[in-house]
């Protein structure tokens, strides 16, 4: 089953956050460079690249920055699954055989309070918008108070999972938000959708990733340190779940995105969430990282808030999450999240974490991305 | 005078009926019996097409609830200074409706609290017009202590 024959061998990663004056296509640029420098290659070697921005208008016109090689760069646009889908196709590519060596790229540059949608274009009337419902944090905050009701999870689990985010950004030279929060600050701040304060979503950003993706026969001739794409799987919605801008539900609920990507993910790897090691899960407020603990498989439903109360999760707990302090953190810029987390991945698996290496030499990581309208992108990584 | 309207006739039925709030309206599927709001030309669980008119009931139950703290941006229409206002989810039986409630404090929306439908003022048109939105309201109101 598992078939271990796409290798990451470059990762490379811009400071996340505001850089008033850097514009996110020199991000890109910066992070394809890194990249192909990790790898010991340079962009000319690359045989292909799939890169992506929800902002930051046509990736492939990099190339006049990058070099003019005659290479294919194809775009990917798919909303909060660009990096993943990305990936994926970068996988397929090497996968079928007729390329060894090529390049994924997600980036993107948001303003403050950017992503307002209107109604007409999620095929609403006008009365939704009036109504005062075109407000994403009113969906994140009506599904975990539901939630909380359903499995007995408290505010309290909601700041601890800020509190870490916060805590393991102080320890990630590249993460937006370098300082702790306490969990009473957390509480305190100002209520945005109850039960959500302020300092438990996280705000639109900035950043680039890049990575370099080999054949396994081809990355064992540019590094001793390869981290193995064991699965990669997107999936949409089904009818049921629970999303954004929904003015009706259904009374027969059907399980997320999330958790048939998982667990797809997971089948397709021939490894279980018990052998993940470190994972990176959305967390784009502190509800959702919790909910989303239980839809990929890593814990049961309910469990999560003895998990937190008992540092579980911490980056020396026994399933460690979002080690780099999350988009909560990091800040979300849509094309870059996905792969920042597979980056994370791949710094830990390398032993290369610093302050936050997870201990015990992991071995096995999990990615998780989540967003709008409905889409999953999870990824098993080993080494 | 003042002269009122609501805010999208097309989620309402029952206009001229006996009820002084008229019904939301939904469509129902005649293939597997899903209930949308607002009314839908086709089924989101099967695909099918015929789809018929239905007047959703009045009463339910809080599914979930939130307070909206600060003024969303606009399409937002409101007059005068922001009022933080409850919204969220009620359980109809047939479908669960996203909707405002007239309540704006988390001590009055706890999930299972019995609603019923009204109406409620929203904002006002240039012309003076009052437009009214749908609302659920608790029926019965225990004083807290
Ligand atoms: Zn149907």
């Amino acid at each position: 089953m598992s078939s271990n024959d796409v290798a990451i061998v470059g990762i490379g990663m811009t400071q996340f956050g505001r850089q008033p004056g850097v514009t996110g296509r020199a991000m890109a640029v910066e992070a394809v460079t890194a990249a192909c420098a990790d790898a010991g290659t340079t962009w000319p070697d690359m045989q292909f690249a799939f890169g992506g921005t929800y902002s930051c208008g046509d990736a492939d016109t990099l190339i006049s920055m990058l070099g003019l090689t005659g290479a294919p760069f194809i775009n990917v646009y798919n909303g909060c699954g660009t990096g993943g889908s990305a990936l994926i196709s970068a996988v397929n590519a090497i996968k079928s055989g007729e390329r060894d060596l090529g390049l994924v790229l997600g980036f993107d540059k948001h303003p403050p309070g950017a992503f307002n949608e209107d109604p007409e274009n999620v095929g609403l009337g006008s009365w939704y918008g009036e109504n005062g419902f075109m407000v994403t944090t009113q969906f994140f905050s009506t599904k975990i108070q539901r939630y909380m009701h359903e499995y007995g999870i408290t505010e309290d689990a909601l700041a601890r999972v800020a509190e870490k985010a916060y805590r393991n950004g102080s320890k990630s030279p590249t993460a937006w938000r370098q300082k702790p929060v306490p969990a009473d600050q957390i509480l305190s701040s100002p209520m945005v959708n109850d039960p959500l304060t302020k300092l438990m979503f996280c705000s639109p950003g900035e950043g680039a990733v890049a990575l370099v993706v080999a054949s396994a026969e081809r990355a064992r001739t540019l590094t001793s340190t390869p981290v193995f794409v064991n699965a990669a799987e997107l999936r949409s919605r089904r009818f049921g779940s629970f999303e954004v801008y929904s003015p009706w539900l259904s009374p027969d609920r059907e399980v997320s995105a999330t958790t048939d990507a998982a667990r797809i993910a997971f089948e397709a790897a021939g490894i279980g969430p018990d052998d993940v090691d470190v994972a990176q899960i959305q967390d784009t407020e502190s509800g959702a990282e919790i909910m989303h603990m239980a839809e990929t498989g890593l814990c049961a439903h309910g469990e999560q808030e003895k998990l937190l109360a008992d540092g579980e999760t911490e980056i020396d707990g026994r399933i460690p999450i979002n080690t780099d302090g999350g988009v909560l953190a990091n800040g979300e810029p849509i094309g870059a999240s996905g792969l920042r987390q597979i980056h994370e991945i791949t710094v830990q698996l390398r032993g290369h974490g610093g302050e936050r290496q997870v201990p015990g030499d992991p071995r096995v990581g999990f990615t998780h991305v989540y967003g709008a309208p409905g889409l999953a992108a999870c990824t098993v990584l080993s080494r | 005078m003042t002269t009122t309207r609501l805010i999208d006739d097309s989620i309402f039925t029952d206009l001229e009926g006996a009820h002084e709030v008229p019904a939301l309206a939904g469509s129902a599927c005649e293939g597997c019996g899903t209930t949308t709001f607002p009314r839908q030309s086709s089924c989101p669980r099967c695909g099918g097409v015929a789809m018929s008119d239905t007047a959703l009931a009045r009463e339910g139950t809080i599914w979930s609830a939130t307070v909206q703290h600060f003024p969303p941006k606009p399409p937002f229409r409101f007059d005068g200074d922001f009022q933080p206002f409850g919204m969220g989810y009620v359980d109809l039986g047939a479908v669960i409706v996203e909707s405002r409630f007239t309540e704006g404090s988390m001590d009055r929306l706890a999930i299972g609290t019995p609603v019923e439908l009204t109406l409620l003022p929203a904002f006002t048109d240039e012309d003076g017009t009052q437009v009214l939105t749908f609302a659920f309201a608790p029926t019965h109101r225990e004083e807290s202590a």
